[in-house]
C-alpha cells in the first residue's frame, strides 16, 4: 500500500505540476456549465435538483476522461520513464493501481469543483441533498469506469492518438450499451440471455439508477468490478509489452 | 599473506591446462594477466599482457592463441576482498550472473545466448556497435524486458521469479537517463528514494549525500526538462547511485557529458567500484581503458570477446609496435635499417603536414621492439623527433572483431 501512495503522490503531483489538470478542470467546469443550463436548460425546468446536471456527465466524460487516460502509459514510454518505473522494487500491480487513482482523485478534484451549482439549487429551492450526494458518488464511479478502460487501452498502445480513439469507442459503447443501436447488432443473432448481459453493462442504466437516490449494492458491484476487471488487464497488458 | 581467490567460469570440460587469469592489483589498479597452471601458484604478473582466447561470433570456434574460450574474473587481493566482504557480510563472488539470455523480436534475435558472470570489483565495460544488444541485454538484467530464455541472477535473486528483491540490489540508469521533467530534481530524487523504501530523514540523507556526489546541488530546485544535457544525465546517475546499490548497471553514462563531466562521473565510478558489481555500456573506447577492469565486445546479440582492457590491447596490430618520427629525408635510409632488425614484421610510413615522416614498425607476433629500435636510433644518429611504443589501439580491435563477423556474415548470405 506505501507503493501505491508513493507512485499516486508523484502522479497527482504531475498533474498539477503541469497545465493538464488546470486545462482538464476550466474545460469541464465550461462545459458543465454549457450544457447545464444551455442544452439542458436548467431553470427552465422550475426543480430545484440536479438531474439535468447530472444527464450530461457521461457524454462529457466520453471525451474528457480518454483525454486524460491516453497518456497514462504511452507518455511513460515516450518519455522512456517506464523503463525508471518498471526497474524500481515496486510492484507492477502497486505501480498500476498508484497511477490509476491518482488519475481518478483528479477528476474528482474537477467534480468538486463543481460545488457552485449544488450551492445554486440550494439557495433556491430546498432539494434533497441525499440524492445529489448519490449523484455525485455515481458520477464518480462512472468517471473510475471510464478510466479503467482508457488506462488499460493506453497500456496496450505506444501512440496516445490511437489510445484516445480505441478508447472513446470502447467508453461509448459501455455507455450506450443498454440503447437499441447496440442490442439490435446482437438481438439478430445472439440469444436473449447474452443480450440481456450486454444491456446490463449500459453505463446509462447503471448511473441513472443511481442518480436517483438509490445506491443500490448491484450498481456499486457493476463499477468496481469493471474497475477492478480492467485494471488487472491493465498490469497484464504492461507484463506483455516487457516480453516484447 | 595474500589470500588469491581465483574463479574459473564455465570452463569447458576436458580442457585440462591452462586457465587464464586475472587480477586486480589493489594499490596501483593496473590489471595483470597470465597463463597458468590449474590449481597453481600465482606467479609473479608478467610485464606485458598476453591476449586471452577469442570466441568468433558465428561459429564459436575459438581464434587466437588460446583454442578454448575461458572467462576471466579478477582475483582480488585479500585487502580488498575482506573489506567488500565485511560490508555486507556476504562473500558472493559473482554478484551478477547470466546465463543464456536470450531475446528475441519476431524473427530477429537481438541478444542470442550471452553469458557473462560479473564479479564485486569489477568494472565491466559493455562494447559494441549499435544495435548489438547491448542495451537489450541491460533491460533484461534490470527486469525491464523478460528474456525469451536464459535466466538472469542478482545477488542470487532470479530477476524473472524473484523480481522486487534483485531489483533491490541494483541501481539502473537507463539509456538518455530518462527522468520525470515536470519534477526538480530534488523533488524526483525524493520519489525515487520513497520507493526504494526510504523516508523520513533516512530518505534526507540519501537524497543529500547522492546530490553531493553528483554535484547537482545548483539545480536542485529547477525542473528537470529545464535542465542541460549534462545536469539531466547526472540526475539519472544520482538516482542510480542513491541507494548505494552493490549492483550498477548504466546505459552510456557519460553519452552527453563535457570532458570535465566524464572525467568526474569515472572518477566516481572507479571510487565506488571496490565493493560493487557494475556494468556500464559505452561507445567509447577510451572510457574502457579509463574504467573497466573488464571488457565485453558484444556483436549481433553474442559475446565475441571478453577479458581485459589490456587483454584486448595486446590484439592489436599496434600493440608492441614502434613508431617513430624522422625528417623526410632521412626516411628511405630509416626504413632500410630498420628491415634489418629480425624481429620487425613490417614497417609503414606516413608523411606528416611539417614535412617529417611517421614511421611504424610492426613486431612479429610477440616480439618486443622497443629497444631494439631504440639502439638502432642511437647507433645510426637518427634525428628522431619521436619514439615511442605503442599500446596498442581499442578502436582497432573493436573493428576487427565487429565487422570481421559481419564480413563473414555477408559472404555465408553469398
Amino acid at each position: 500500500m506505501k507503493d501505491v501512495w508513493t507512485i499516486f503522490k508523484r502522479e497527482f503531483a504531475a498533474y498539477f505540476a503541469t497545465p493538464l489538470a488546470y486545462v482538464f478542470i476550466v474545460i469541464f467546469l465550461f462545459a458543465m456549465g454549457a450544457f447545464t443550463f444551455y442544452i439542458g436548460r436548467f431553470y427552465d425546468n422550475g426543480m430545484a435538483d440536479l438531474t439535468v446536471f447530472f444527464t450530461y456527465h457521461p457524454w462529457l466524460y466520453l471525451f474528457l476522461v480518454p483525454a486524460i487516460s491516453m497518456r497514462l502509459w504511452a507518455e511513460e514510454r515516450r518519455t522512456g520513464t517506464m523503463e525508471l518505473l518498471l526497474t524500481l522494487p515496486v510492484p507492477l500491480w502497486a505501480t498500476v493501481t498508484g497511477k490509476y487513482l491518482a488519475a481518478w482523485a483528479m477528476t474528482g478534484v474537477a467534480l468538486v469543483l463543481t460545488f457552485p451549482i449544488w450551492l445554486t439549487v440550494n439557495y433556491l429551492g430546498s432539494p434533497d441533498n441525499g440524492v445529489i450526494l448519490a449523484g455525485y458518488i455515481g458520477s464518480f464511479l462512472m468517471a473510475g469506469a471510464y478510466l479503467a478502460i482508457g488506462a488499460c487501452i493506453s497500456a496496450a498502445t505506444n501512440n496516445q492518438v490511437i489510445a484516445f480513439v480505441v478508447s472513446v469507442t470502447v467508453c461509448f459503447l459501455f455507455t450506450i450499451s443498454g440503447a437499441p443501436l447496440v442490442l439490435d447488432f446482437f438481438r439478430a443473432w445472439a440469444p436473449q440471455t447474452l443480450v440481456t448481459a450486454i444491456s446490463s453493462f449500459s453505463f446509462l442504466t447503471h448511473f441513472a439508477s443511481i442518480t436517483n437516490g438509490v445506491i443500490d449494492l448491484r450498481d456499486l458491484v457493476f463499477f468496481f468490478s469493471l474497475i477492478a476487471l480492467f485494471l488487472g488487464g491493465n498490469v497484464v497488458l504492461v507484463d506483455l509489452k516487457r516480453a516484447g | 599473506m595474500r589470500q588469491k581467490r581465483q574463479h574459473k567460469l564455465d570452463g569447458k570440460p576436458g580442457n585440462g591446462g591452462d586457465g587464464q587469469k586475472a587480477r586486480v592489483d589493489d594499490e596501483t589498479s593496473t590489471i595483470g594477466f597470465e597463463n597458468m597452471e590449474p590449481n597453481a601458484t600465482l606467479r609473479p604478473l608478467c610485464g606485458s599482457p598476453r591476449p586471452i582466447a577469442w570466441r568468433t561470433a558465428r561459429t564459436g570456434t575459438a581464434i587466437g592463441r588460446n583454442v578454448r574460450f575461458v572467462r576471466i574474473a579478477p582475483l582480488l587481493a585479500e585487502g580488498e576482498f575482506s573489506k567488500a566482504s565485511n560490508g555486507r557480510g556476504r562473500r558472493d563472488f559473482s554478484m551478477i550472473e547470466i546465463e543464456g539470455l536470450t531475446k528475441t523480436f519476431g524473427p530477429i534475435a537481438a541478444v542470442a545466448g550471452v553469458d557473462l558472470k560479473v564479479a564485486r570489483g569489477e568494472v565491466l565495460g559493455f562494447l559494441g556497435p549499435n544495435g548489438a544488444g547491448k542495451s537489450t541485454t541491460m533491460k533484461m538484467v534490470t527486469g525491464y524486458l523478460s528474456p525469451t530464455a536464459g535466466r538472469v541472477r542478482i545477488l542470487g535473486h532470479d530477476i524473472e521469479t524473484d523480481t522486487l528483491a534483485a531489483q533491490r540490489q541494483i541501481g539502473y540508469l537507463p539509456e538518455g537517463a530518462p527522468a520525470y521533467g515536470d519534477m526538480t530534481p530534488r523533488q524526483f530524487l525524493s520519489f525515487i528514494a520513497e520507493a526504494r523504501g526510504f523516508s523520513g530523514a533516512t530518505l534526507k540523507e540519501k537524497v543529500a549525500a547522492a546530490v553531493e556526489k553528483t554535484d547537482l546541488d545548483p539545480v536542485l530546485d529547477q525542473p528537470i526538462e529545464t535542465l542541460s544535457k549534462g545536469f539531466k544525465r547526472r540526475v539519472g546517475f544520482a538516482q542510480a547511485i542513491l541507494h548505494d546499490p552493490p549492483v550498477l548497471i548504466m546505459d552510456e553514462p557519460t553519452d552527453g557529458l563535457d570532458p570535465n563531466q566524464k572525467h568526474a562521473v569515472r572518477a566516481l565510478i572507479k571510487k565506488m567500484a571496490a565493493d560493487k558489481a557494475i556494468i556500464i555500456s559505452t561507445h567509447l573506447l577510451e572510457e574502457v581503458e579509463a574504467i573497466c577492469t573488464r571488457a565485453v565486445i558484444i556483436d549481433r546479440g553474442r559475446v565475441v570477446a571478453d577479458g581485459t582492457p589490456a587483454a584486448l590491447l595486446a590484439r592489436s596490430r599496434h600493440h608492441n609496435a614502434v613508431t617513430l618520427t624522422v625528417p623526410a629525408d632521412q626516411a628511405a635510409q630509416v626504413k632500410s635499417r630498420l628491415k634489418t632488425i629480425s624481429s620487425i614484421g613490417s614497417v609503414e610510413e606516413a608523411a606528416r603536414k611539417d614535412g617529417s615522416v611517421q614511421i611504424t614498425a610492426f613486431p612479429k607476433a610477440g616480439a618486443l621492439l622497443i629497444e631494439d629500435v631504440s639502439a638502432l636510433a642511437k647507433a645510426e644518429k637518427w634525428d628522431a623527433r619521436e619514439l615511442y611504443a605503442e599500446p596498442g589501439r581499442l578502436d582497432e580491435v573493436f573493428r576487427a572483431i565487429t565487422t570481421h563477423d559481419t564480413r563473414r556474415a555477408a559472404e555465408d548470405h553469398a
